[in-house]
Protein backbone atom coordinates (compact mmCIF):
# COMPACT_ATOMS: atom_id res chain seq x y z
CA UNK A 1 0.00 0.00 0.00
CA UNK A 2 1.38 3.41 -0.94
CA UNK A 3 1.40 6.19 1.60
CA UNK A 4 -0.22 9.39 0.52
CA UNK A 5 2.98 11.44 0.69
CA UNK A 6 4.68 13.33 -2.09
CA UNK A 7 8.33 12.34 -1.81
CA UNK A 8 9.66 15.00 -4.19
CA UNK A 9 7.80 17.66 -2.26
CA UNK A 10 9.13 16.42 1.08
CA UNK A 11 12.70 16.38 -0.21
CA UNK A 12 12.28 19.86 -1.68
CA UNK A 13 11.00 21.10 1.65
CA UNK A 14 13.96 19.56 3.54
CA UNK A 15 16.41 21.03 1.04
CA UNK A 16 14.89 24.46 1.56
CA UNK A 17 15.11 24.16 5.36
CA UNK A 18 18.76 23.13 5.09
CA UNK A 19 19.51 26.03 2.73
CA UNK A 20 18.19 28.41 5.37
CA UNK A 21 20.19 26.79 8.17
CA UNK A 22 23.39 28.50 9.39
CA UNK A 23 25.30 25.24 8.73
CA UNK A 24 25.38 26.26 5.05
CA UNK A 25 27.92 28.97 5.88
CA UNK A 26 30.38 26.28 7.09
CA UNK A 27 30.85 24.31 3.84
CA UNK A 28 28.89 21.32 5.20
CA UNK A 29 29.52 17.72 4.18
CA UNK A 30 26.74 15.16 3.88
CA UNK A 31 26.47 11.54 5.00
CA UNK A 32 23.62 9.14 4.22
CA UNK A 33 22.90 6.01 6.23
CA UNK A 34 22.68 2.94 4.01
CA UNK A 35 20.31 2.11 2.38
CA UNK A 36 17.27 4.40 2.56
CA UNK A 37 19.16 7.31 4.05
CA UNK A 38 21.71 7.12 1.25
CA UNK A 39 18.96 7.51 -1.38
CA UNK A 40 17.44 10.53 0.37
CA UNK A 41 20.91 11.99 0.87
CA UNK A 42 21.67 11.64 -2.87
CA UNK A 43 18.62 13.81 -3.64
CA UNK A 44 19.42 16.37 -0.96
CA UNK A 45 23.08 16.45 -1.92
CA UNK A 46 22.32 17.42 -5.50
CA UNK A 47 19.54 19.83 -4.45
CA UNK A 48 22.01 21.67 -2.18
CA UNK A 49 24.79 21.42 -4.76
CA UNK A 50 27.40 20.51 -2.13
CA UNK A 51 30.99 20.53 -3.32
CA UNK A 52 32.31 17.59 -1.26
CA UNK A 53 31.16 14.11 -2.42
CA UNK A 54 28.47 12.31 -0.46
CA UNK A 55 29.62 9.98 2.32
CA UNK A 56 27.87 6.69 3.12
CA UNK A 57 27.65 4.96 6.49
CA UNK A 58 26.89 1.27 6.85
CA UNK A 59 26.20 0.90 10.56
CA UNK A 60 26.05 -2.93 10.57
CA UNK A 61 29.22 -3.24 12.69
CA UNK A 62 27.93 -0.64 15.16
CA UNK A 63 24.43 -1.98 15.84
CA UNK A 64 23.65 -2.73 19.47
CA UNK A 65 21.81 -5.96 18.63
CA UNK A 66 24.69 -7.90 17.03
CA UNK A 67 24.87 -10.35 19.92
CA UNK A 68 21.08 -10.88 19.66
CA UNK A 69 20.46 -11.17 15.92
CA UNK A 70 23.89 -11.35 14.25
CA UNK A 71 25.18 -9.50 11.22
CA UNK A 72 23.09 -7.92 8.51
CA UNK A 73 23.65 -10.18 5.49
CA UNK A 74 24.38 -7.37 3.03
CA UNK A 75 26.96 -5.37 4.95
CA UNK A 76 29.23 -3.21 2.81
CA UNK A 77 32.00 -0.84 3.84
CA UNK A 78 31.24 2.70 4.94
CA UNK A 79 32.81 5.28 2.68
CA UNK A 80 33.64 8.73 3.99
CA UNK A 81 35.74 10.36 1.25
CA UNK A 82 36.78 13.40 3.35
CA UNK A 83 38.10 14.23 6.81
CA UNK A 84 35.54 14.10 9.61
CA UNK A 85 37.78 16.07 11.96
CA UNK A 86 36.26 19.54 12.51
CA UNK A 87 33.70 19.02 9.72
CA UNK A 88 30.13 20.34 9.78
CA UNK A 89 28.10 17.29 8.84
CA UNK A 90 24.52 16.83 7.68
CA UNK A 91 23.52 13.30 8.65
CA UNK A 92 20.61 11.90 6.62
CA UNK A 93 18.36 8.91 7.25
CA UNK A 94 14.99 7.81 5.91
CA UNK A 95 13.04 7.17 9.14
CA UNK A 96 13.75 8.25 12.71
CA UNK A 97 12.18 5.65 14.97
CA UNK A 98 13.82 4.28 18.15
CA UNK A 99 16.95 6.40 17.66
CA UNK A 100 19.24 3.36 17.80
CA UNK A 101 20.36 3.67 14.18
CA UNK A 102 21.38 7.29 14.76
CA UNK A 103 23.25 6.30 17.95
CA UNK A 104 25.19 3.72 15.92
CA UNK A 105 25.83 6.22 13.11
CA UNK A 106 27.16 8.83 15.55
CA UNK A 107 29.48 6.27 17.14
CA UNK A 108 30.82 5.29 13.76
CA UNK A 109 31.27 8.92 12.67
CA UNK A 110 33.29 9.60 15.79
CA UNK A 111 35.57 6.67 14.96
CA UNK A 112 36.55 8.66 11.85
CA UNK A 113 37.25 11.85 13.81
CA UNK A 114 35.71 14.64 15.88
CA UNK A 115 33.18 16.58 13.83
CA UNK A 116 32.53 20.20 14.75
CA UNK A 117 28.78 19.78 14.28
CA UNK A 118 26.35 17.04 13.27
CA UNK A 119 22.90 18.05 12.08
CA UNK A 120 20.31 15.29 11.68
CA UNK A 121 17.62 15.34 9.04
CA UNK A 122 15.24 12.48 8.25
CA UNK A 123 12.55 12.11 5.63
CA UNK A 124 10.06 10.69 8.14
CA UNK A 125 9.69 10.34 11.85
CA UNK A 126 7.66 7.97 13.99
CA UNK A 127 7.39 9.90 17.23
CA UNK A 128 6.34 8.29 20.49
CA UNK A 129 8.52 5.22 20.09
CA UNK A 130 11.88 6.81 20.79
CA UNK A 131 14.12 4.73 23.04
CA UNK A 132 17.08 7.10 23.17
CA UNK A 133 17.33 10.87 23.67
CA UNK A 134 17.79 11.67 19.98
CA UNK A 135 15.78 14.06 17.80
CA UNK A 136 16.16 15.41 14.28
CA UNK A 137 16.65 19.04 13.30
CA UNK A 138 14.53 18.74 10.19
CA UNK A 139 11.87 16.12 9.45
CA UNK A 140 9.87 15.80 6.21
CA UNK A 141 6.69 14.31 7.72
CA UNK A 142 5.50 12.65 10.92
CA UNK A 143 3.77 9.28 10.98
CA UNK A 144 2.01 7.37 13.74
CA UNK A 145 4.15 5.10 15.85
CA UNK A 146 2.38 1.96 14.56
CA UNK A 147 2.88 2.92 10.90
CA UNK A 148 5.85 0.85 9.81
CA UNK A 149 7.12 1.91 6.44
CA UNK A 150 9.72 0.77 3.97
CA UNK A 151 11.44 2.90 1.42
CA UNK A 152 12.29 1.24 -1.89
CA UNK A 153 14.54 2.78 -4.47
CA UNK A 154 16.63 4.46 -5.56
CA UNK A 155 14.68 4.78 -8.81
CA UNK A 156 11.78 5.12 -8.44
CA UNK A 157 11.87 6.15 -4.80
CA UNK A 158 8.73 4.77 -3.14
CA UNK A 159 7.23 4.53 0.32
CA UNK A 160 5.24 1.48 1.38
CA UNK A 161 3.48 0.56 4.58
CA UNK A 162 4.83 -2.69 5.99
CA UNK A 163 2.13 -5.16 6.89
CA UNK A 164 4.21 -7.71 8.79
CA UNK A 165 5.65 -7.27 12.27
CA UNK A 166 9.34 -7.30 11.43
CA UNK A 167 11.27 -4.38 12.76
CA UNK A 168 12.83 -2.30 10.04
CA UNK A 169 13.98 0.81 11.82
CA UNK B 1 20.47 -42.86 14.75
CA UNK B 2 22.35 -40.92 12.10
CA UNK B 3 24.56 -43.08 9.92
CA UNK B 4 27.09 -40.31 9.43
CA UNK B 5 28.30 -38.33 12.41
CA UNK B 6 27.38 -34.67 12.20
CA UNK B 7 30.23 -32.35 11.26
CA UNK B 8 31.01 -30.77 14.60
CA UNK B 9 32.08 -27.47 13.07
CA UNK B 10 28.57 -26.86 11.68
CA UNK B 11 25.32 -26.30 13.57
CA UNK B 12 22.00 -27.96 12.73
CA UNK B 13 21.39 -25.36 10.00
CA UNK B 14 24.87 -26.04 8.53
CA UNK B 15 26.19 -22.69 9.69
CA UNK B 16 29.78 -22.41 10.85
CA UNK B 17 30.13 -22.87 14.60
CA UNK B 18 33.85 -23.66 14.80
CA UNK B 19 36.45 -23.48 12.05
CA UNK B 20 38.55 -26.63 12.25
CA UNK B 21 39.10 -27.56 8.61
CA UNK B 22 37.77 -26.55 5.20
CA UNK B 23 36.84 -30.15 4.49
CA UNK B 24 33.07 -30.49 4.23
CA UNK B 25 32.43 -26.77 3.74
CA UNK B 26 30.60 -25.40 0.70
CA UNK B 27 31.51 -22.48 -1.56
CA UNK B 28 28.93 -20.27 0.18
CA UNK B 29 30.66 -20.77 3.56
CA UNK B 30 33.95 -19.59 2.07
CA UNK B 31 32.48 -16.77 0.02
CA UNK B 32 30.58 -15.40 3.01
CA UNK B 33 33.89 -15.01 4.86
CA UNK B 34 35.79 -13.64 1.85
CA UNK B 35 33.05 -11.10 1.05
CA UNK B 36 32.80 -9.94 4.65
CA UNK B 37 36.60 -9.57 4.87
CA UNK B 38 36.44 -6.97 2.10
CA UNK B 39 34.06 -4.78 4.10
CA UNK B 40 36.61 -4.31 6.90
CA UNK B 41 38.87 -2.28 4.62
CA UNK B 42 38.08 1.44 4.65
CA UNK B 43 37.64 2.25 0.94
CA UNK B 44 38.91 5.79 1.46
CA UNK B 45 42.22 4.82 3.10
CA UNK B 46 42.65 1.07 2.48
CA UNK B 47 43.20 0.62 6.21
CA UNK B 48 41.52 -1.90 8.48
CA UNK B 49 39.16 -0.02 10.74
CA UNK B 50 38.47 -0.94 14.33
CA UNK B 51 34.82 -1.82 14.87
CA UNK B 52 32.93 -2.54 18.11
CA UNK B 53 31.47 -5.85 16.91
CA UNK B 54 32.90 -8.26 19.52
CA UNK B 55 32.99 -5.92 22.50
CA UNK B 56 32.61 -7.96 25.67
CA UNK B 57 33.77 -11.20 24.07
CA UNK B 58 36.92 -12.87 25.36
CA UNK B 59 39.14 -14.64 22.85
CA UNK B 60 42.05 -16.77 24.00
CA UNK B 61 44.92 -17.52 21.62
CA UNK B 62 46.23 -20.83 22.87
CA UNK B 63 49.47 -21.67 21.12
CA UNK B 64 51.20 -24.96 21.88
CA UNK B 65 53.56 -24.34 18.98
CA UNK B 66 55.53 -21.22 18.16
CA UNK B 67 54.09 -18.74 15.66
CA UNK B 68 54.75 -15.13 14.76
CA UNK B 69 52.53 -14.25 11.80
CA UNK B 70 49.46 -16.29 12.63
CA UNK B 71 49.37 -15.42 16.33
CA UNK B 72 50.05 -11.74 15.76
CA UNK B 73 47.52 -11.34 12.94
CA UNK B 74 44.91 -13.18 14.99
CA UNK B 75 45.63 -10.85 17.89
CA UNK B 76 45.35 -7.74 15.71
CA UNK B 77 42.14 -9.08 14.12
CA UNK B 78 40.63 -9.68 17.57
CA UNK B 79 41.60 -6.20 18.72
CA UNK B 80 40.19 -4.62 15.54
CA UNK B 81 36.90 -6.31 16.45
CA UNK B 82 37.16 -4.87 20.00
CA UNK B 83 37.32 -8.28 21.70
CA UNK B 84 39.30 -8.84 24.90
CA UNK B 85 42.39 -10.83 23.98
CA UNK B 86 44.41 -13.27 26.08
CA UNK B 87 47.57 -14.87 24.69
CA UNK B 88 48.74 -18.15 26.15
CA UNK B 89 51.99 -19.79 25.27
CA UNK B 90 51.25 -23.21 26.70
CA UNK B 91 54.60 -24.69 25.71
CA UNK B 92 56.10 -22.80 28.62
CA UNK B 93 53.17 -23.09 30.97
CA UNK B 94 50.83 -25.41 32.86
CA UNK B 95 51.24 -28.55 30.76
CA UNK B 96 54.88 -28.49 31.79
CA UNK B 97 53.61 -28.92 35.34
CA UNK B 98 51.69 -32.03 34.32
CA UNK B 99 48.19 -30.58 33.82
CA UNK B 100 46.25 -32.44 31.15
CA UNK B 101 45.03 -30.68 28.00
CA UNK B 102 41.42 -30.96 29.08
CA UNK B 103 42.09 -29.53 32.52
CA UNK B 104 43.86 -26.60 30.91
CA UNK B 105 40.89 -26.11 28.58
CA UNK B 106 38.28 -26.24 31.32
CA UNK B 107 40.23 -23.80 33.45
CA UNK B 108 40.45 -21.33 30.58
CA UNK B 109 36.75 -21.80 29.96
CA UNK B 110 36.06 -21.03 33.62
CA UNK B 111 37.93 -17.75 33.11
CA UNK B 112 35.22 -16.74 30.64
CA UNK B 113 36.58 -17.60 27.20
CA UNK B 114 34.08 -17.23 24.35
CA UNK B 115 36.48 -18.43 21.67
CA UNK B 116 39.73 -20.39 21.53
CA UNK B 117 42.21 -19.93 18.71
CA UNK B 118 44.36 -23.01 18.88
CA UNK B 119 47.65 -24.09 17.39
CA UNK B 120 49.07 -27.48 18.24
CA UNK B 121 51.70 -29.83 16.83
CA UNK B 122 49.29 -32.78 16.85
CA UNK B 123 46.82 -33.28 14.01
CA UNK B 124 43.28 -33.29 15.37
CA UNK B 125 44.01 -31.11 18.42
CA UNK B 126 41.46 -28.46 17.42
CA UNK B 127 38.77 -31.12 16.88
CA UNK B 128 39.58 -32.50 20.31
CA UNK B 129 39.05 -29.08 21.87
CA UNK B 130 35.85 -28.48 19.90
CA UNK B 131 34.37 -31.75 21.15
CA UNK B 132 34.90 -30.74 24.77
CA UNK B 133 34.10 -27.03 24.97
CA UNK B 134 30.83 -25.67 26.39
CA UNK B 135 28.07 -25.11 23.78
CA UNK B 136 28.57 -21.33 23.63
CA UNK B 137 32.35 -21.55 23.15
CA UNK B 138 33.91 -21.56 19.66
CA UNK B 139 37.17 -23.06 18.44
CA UNK B 140 39.31 -21.81 15.56
CA UNK B 141 42.07 -24.00 14.27
CA UNK B 142 45.24 -21.95 13.77
CA UNK B 143 47.16 -25.00 12.55
CA UNK B 144 47.21 -28.59 13.86
CA UNK B 145 50.12 -30.84 12.97
CA UNK B 146 50.06 -31.80 9.30
CA UNK B 147 46.28 -31.65 9.17
CA UNK B 148 44.84 -28.20 8.47
CA UNK B 149 45.36 -24.45 8.60
CA UNK B 150 42.02 -23.15 7.35
CA UNK B 151 42.47 -19.43 8.11
CA UNK B 152 45.73 -19.41 6.11
CA UNK B 153 44.03 -21.04 3.13
CA UNK B 154 41.16 -18.54 3.33
CA UNK B 155 43.49 -15.55 3.39
CA UNK B 156 45.28 -17.06 0.39
CA UNK B 157 41.97 -17.36 -1.49
CA UNK B 158 41.20 -13.75 -0.55
CA UNK B 159 44.59 -12.64 -1.90
CA UNK B 160 44.16 -14.62 -5.13
CA UNK B 161 40.66 -13.23 -5.64
CA UNK B 162 41.87 -9.69 -5.05
CA UNK B 163 44.75 -9.92 -7.54
CA UNK B 164 43.39 -12.35 -10.13
CA UNK B 165 39.60 -12.25 -9.87
CA UNK B 166 37.38 -15.33 -9.88
CA UNK B 167 39.17 -18.48 -8.79
CA UNK B 168 37.32 -20.87 -11.12
CA UNK B 169 39.23 -19.48 -14.08
CA UNK B 170 42.71 -20.00 -12.62
CA UNK B 171 45.56 -22.48 -12.74
CA UNK B 172 47.38 -22.67 -9.44
CA UNK B 173 50.67 -24.42 -8.65
CA UNK B 174 51.61 -25.30 -5.07
CA UNK B 175 55.34 -25.96 -4.87
CA UNK B 176 57.63 -27.63 -2.37
CA UNK B 177 57.08 -29.65 0.78
CA UNK B 178 53.51 -30.88 0.21
CA UNK B 179 53.92 -33.86 2.57
CA UNK B 180 54.41 -31.93 5.80
CA UNK B 181 52.26 -28.94 4.90
CA UNK B 182 48.90 -28.38 6.59
CA UNK B 183 48.79 -25.15 4.58
CA UNK B 184 48.95 -27.08 1.29
CA UNK B 185 46.19 -29.45 2.39
CA UNK B 186 43.87 -26.60 3.32
CA UNK B 187 44.74 -24.67 0.16
CA UNK B 188 43.95 -27.67 -2.03
CA UNK B 189 40.60 -28.04 -0.29
CA UNK B 190 39.81 -24.33 -0.66
CA UNK B 191 40.76 -24.29 -4.34
CA UNK B 192 38.63 -27.40 -4.97
CA UNK B 193 35.62 -25.96 -3.13
CA UNK B 194 35.94 -22.75 -5.17
CA UNK B 195 36.33 -24.84 -8.36
CA UNK B 196 39.76 -23.66 -9.50
CA UNK B 197 40.37 -24.68 -13.11
CA UNK B 198 43.53 -26.61 -12.33
CA UNK B 199 45.43 -27.36 -9.14
CA UNK B 200 49.00 -28.58 -9.46
CA UNK B 201 51.39 -29.77 -6.79
CA UNK B 202 55.07 -29.59 -7.62
CA UNK B 203 57.89 -31.19 -5.64
CA UNK B 204 60.12 -34.22 -5.17
CA UNK B 205 58.58 -37.61 -4.57
CA UNK B 206 60.01 -37.69 -1.04
CA UNK B 207 57.97 -34.59 -0.11
CA UNK B 208 54.67 -35.78 -1.63
CA UNK B 209 51.92 -37.58 0.29
CA UNK B 210 51.38 -41.23 -0.67
CA UNK B 211 48.66 -40.64 -3.23
CA UNK B 212 48.42 -36.92 -4.01
CA UNK B 213 46.13 -37.55 -7.03
CA UNK B 214 43.42 -38.54 -4.56
CA UNK B 215 43.25 -34.87 -3.56
CA UNK B 216 42.17 -33.97 -7.10
CA UNK B 217 45.48 -32.39 -8.08
CA UNK B 218 47.94 -32.84 -10.93
CA UNK B 219 51.38 -33.95 -9.75
CA UNK B 220 54.60 -32.59 -11.26
CA UNK B 221 58.10 -33.56 -10.26
CA UNK B 222 59.62 -31.19 -12.80
CA UNK B 223 59.43 -27.57 -11.67
CA UNK B 224 59.58 -26.01 -15.13
CA UNK B 225 56.75 -28.16 -16.44
CA UNK B 226 54.71 -27.54 -13.28
CA UNK B 227 54.90 -23.78 -13.60
CA UNK B 228 54.05 -23.67 -17.32
CA UNK B 229 51.16 -21.27 -17.93
CA UNK B 230 49.96 -20.97 -14.30
CA UNK B 231 48.26 -17.85 -12.89
CA UNK B 232 49.29 -18.34 -9.28
CA UNK B 233 52.43 -19.86 -7.73
CA UNK B 234 52.27 -20.76 -4.05
CA UNK B 235 55.68 -21.59 -2.59
CA UNK B 236 55.81 -23.60 0.63
CA UNK B 237 58.41 -23.56 3.36
CA UNK B 238 60.64 -26.59 3.83
CA UNK B 239 59.44 -27.84 7.21
CA UNK B 240 62.62 -29.18 8.74
CA UNK B 241 60.98 -29.39 12.18
CA UNK B 242 58.42 -31.89 10.91
CA UNK B 243 60.84 -34.10 8.98
CA UNK B 244 61.97 -37.30 10.61
CA UNK B 245 65.22 -38.28 8.94
CA UNK B 246 66.66 -36.74 5.82
CA UNK B 247 64.21 -36.53 2.95
CA UNK B 248 66.46 -34.24 0.97
CA UNK B 249 70.11 -34.48 -0.04
CA UNK B 250 70.65 -30.80 0.81
CA UNK B 251 68.91 -27.41 0.83
CA UNK B 252 71.26 -26.33 -1.92
CA UNK B 253 70.12 -29.13 -4.16
CA UNK B 254 66.48 -28.42 -3.33
CA UNK B 255 66.94 -24.82 -4.42
CA UNK B 256 68.56 -25.97 -7.63
CA UNK B 257 65.62 -28.22 -8.47
CA UNK B 258 62.63 -26.46 -6.88
CA UNK B 259 63.72 -22.98 -5.86
CA UNK B 260 61.68 -20.19 -7.46
CA UNK B 261 64.00 -17.97 -9.47
CA UNK B 262 63.15 -15.25 -11.98
CA UNK B 263 64.11 -17.63 -14.74
CA UNK B 264 61.60 -20.24 -13.54
CA UNK B 265 58.95 -17.60 -12.88
CA UNK B 266 59.11 -16.76 -16.61
CA UNK B 267 57.46 -20.15 -17.28
CA UNK B 268 54.26 -18.98 -15.64
CA UNK B 269 51.85 -16.48 -17.18
CA UNK B 270 53.25 -12.99 -17.59
CA UNK B 271 50.91 -11.63 -14.89
CA UNK B 272 51.22 -14.59 -12.51
CA UNK B 273 51.50 -13.78 -8.81
CA UNK B 274 53.87 -15.37 -6.29
CA UNK B 275 52.64 -16.29 -2.82
CA UNK B 276 54.21 -17.81 0.29
CA UNK B 277 52.59 -18.39 3.69
CA UNK B 278 55.82 -17.44 5.47
CA UNK B 279 58.24 -17.59 7.06
CA UNK B 280 60.30 -17.64 3.87
CA UNK B 281 63.69 -19.32 3.59
CA UNK B 282 65.53 -17.14 1.12
CA UNK B 283 67.77 -19.19 -1.14
CA UNK B 284 66.07 -22.45 -0.11
CA UNK B 285 62.63 -22.40 -1.71
CA UNK B 286 62.60 -18.87 -3.09
CA UNK B 287 65.18 -16.49 -4.52
CA UNK B 288 65.43 -13.07 -2.89
CA UNK B 289 64.88 -11.31 -6.22
CA UNK B 290 61.51 -13.08 -6.59
CA UNK B 291 60.45 -12.75 -2.95
CA UNK B 292 61.00 -8.99 -3.08
CA UNK B 293 60.03 -8.62 -6.75
CA UNK B 294 56.99 -6.97 -8.35
CA UNK B 295 55.05 -10.23 -8.75
CA UNK B 296 55.34 -11.16 -5.07
CA UNK B 297 52.19 -10.58 -2.98
CA UNK B 298 53.72 -12.19 0.12
CA UNK B 299 53.35 -9.13 2.36
CA UNK B 300 49.86 -8.40 1.04
CA UNK B 301 48.93 -11.91 2.23
CA UNK B 302 49.90 -10.87 5.75
CA UNK B 303 47.67 -7.78 5.73
CA UNK B 304 44.81 -9.73 4.18
CA UNK B 305 45.23 -12.29 6.95
CA UNK B 306 44.00 -9.74 9.48
CA UNK B 307 40.82 -8.93 7.50
CA UNK B 308 40.06 -12.58 6.78
CA UNK B 309 40.53 -13.58 10.43
CA UNK B 310 38.23 -10.72 11.46
CA UNK B 311 35.64 -12.07 9.03
CA UNK B 312 35.92 -15.67 10.29
CA UNK B 313 35.32 -14.56 13.87
CA UNK B 314 32.51 -12.16 12.93
CA UNK B 315 30.71 -14.88 10.97
CA UNK B 316 31.00 -17.42 13.78
CA UNK B 317 29.70 -15.01 16.44
CA UNK B 318 26.96 -13.79 14.08
CA UNK B 319 25.82 -17.37 13.51
CA UNK B 320 25.82 -17.94 17.27
CA UNK B 321 23.60 -14.89 17.77
CA UNK B 322 21.16 -16.12 15.14
CA UNK B 323 21.11 -19.56 16.72
CA UNK B 324 20.37 -18.05 20.12
CA UNK B 325 17.57 -15.94 18.69
CA UNK B 326 15.98 -19.01 17.07
CA UNK B 327 16.19 -20.90 20.34
CA UNK B 328 14.51 -18.04 22.23
CA UNK B 329 11.81 -17.77 19.58
CA UNK B 330 10.96 -21.48 19.55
Amino acid sequence: MNLDLNLDQLIQQLAQQLKDDPIMTHAPKMVGIRTGGEWIAQRLHSALNLSEPLGVLDISFYRDDFSRIGLHPTVRPSHIPWTVENAHIILVDDVLYTGRTIRAALNELFDFGRPQQVLLTTLLERPGCRELPICAHYVGARLECHQKIKLSGPDPLQLNIIEDNREIA
Amino acid sequence: MALVARDIQLDEHKRLKHLLTLEGLKAHHLNEILDLAETFFDPATGELKKVPLLRGKTIMNVFFEPSTRTRTTFEIAEKRLSADVVNLNIATSATKKGESLLDTLWNLEAMGADMFVIRHADSGAAHFFARHVAPHVHVLNAGDGRHAHPSQALLDMFTIRKHKGDIYDLKVAIVGDILHSRVARSQIQALSILSAREIRVVGPDTLMPTCPEALGVHVYHDMDAGLEDVDVIIMLRLQNERMSGARLPSEKEFFKLYGLTEQRLARAKADAIVMHPGPINRGVEIDTAVADGPRSVILDQVTNGIAVRMAIMAVIFSNAAQRQQEETAS
